[in-house]
């Protein structure tokens, strides 16, 4: 096991990042799902309405759906923002800036969502 | 060292505005407007789960959603309201037909450049068509 913390962190090298890859690819996958079965419900017989569209999230199963596509869309935003930050605001201060803003702007929007969500 | 000479002066750091003198091959394409497309979702969180909050609280909820697409929101017009869905229609739409595209090539291993060219075009073609569907009912069809 490579050291992780510390001055002898291991900085460099094979499976540096193979987190936030597989994380990236896992929330794509539920995001897509989650798509799918909102486009399928919507697309089921009867005008779209009020009734309609509520007894959608009303189920309990798709509930938890929801819940676990923001918990995604959370995490996903993230490490893109990270990415697309590391790769064009190289100076130290302003990315810190922006990362710090980032995790403010996206978690304070799972915090709404879910409030939401919850009381439906 | 004759050879040092031969070698080129390296181009240095990329600054994001370089990125806009290169011409760039279908697949690069996808790839920055993955980001674009991923920035602009991001900055629209807010109205989206502003729609989603409206949309299933209540009826009167529903109506003051669907008001905002016919009479506008407060002092937003109801045509840049219908504006601002679209630019989120077309970055959703780009964003996942692009990760599909993604997911599948690393599901299948297919890094050939004759299929990353063509699944590049698809994608990018595939969200544009779609975005041209909703944009008819947003604007003439509604």
């Amino acid at each position: 096991m490579s050291i992780n913390y510390g001055s002898k962190r291991l900085v460099v090298g094979a499976h540096y990042g193979l987190r936030d890859w597989l994380v990236q690819r896992a929330t794509a996958v539920i995001m897509a799902l989650f798509t799918i079965v909102l486009v399928v419900q919507c697309l089921t017989p009867g005008e779209m309405s009020y009734l309609k569209w509520g007894a959608i999230f009303a189920h309990q199963w798709m509930k938890v759906l929801t819940f676990v596509t923001i918990a995604s869309i959370l995490w996903h935003a993230w490490v893109g923002v990270r990415d697309v930050l590391m790769d064009y605001v190289k100076q130290l201060a302003p990315r810190l800036v922006l990362q710090v803003a980032a995790i403010v702007w996206l978690v304070g929007c799972a915090g709404w969502a879910l409030q939401v969500l919850w009381r439906i | 060292m004759a050879d040092a000479k031969a070698i080129k002066k390296r181009p240095g750091q990329m600054r994001l505005i370089d990125a806009t003198q290169y011409r760039l091959p279908p697949a690069g394409w996808v790839s920055i407007l993955h980001r674009i497309s991923g920035l602009v979702l991001i900055i629209l969180m807010p109205f989206v789960i502003w729609m989603f909050d409206t949309s299933v609280t209540d009826e009167v909820s529903f109506d003051q959603f669907r008001n905002a697409f016919i009479g506008g929101l407060g002092f937003v017009p109801a045509f840049i309201v219908k504006l601002a869905a679209l630019a989120l229609i077309w970055s959703f739409l780009q964003h996942f037909c692009a990760g599909v595209r993604h997911l599948y090539m690393d599901f299948t291993h297919t890094v050939d450049k004759e299929f990353g060219r063509v699944s590049a075009l698809v994608a990018i073609g595939v969200a544009a068509a779609l975005t041209l569907v909703f944009a008819y009912k947003l604007f003439i069809g509604y």
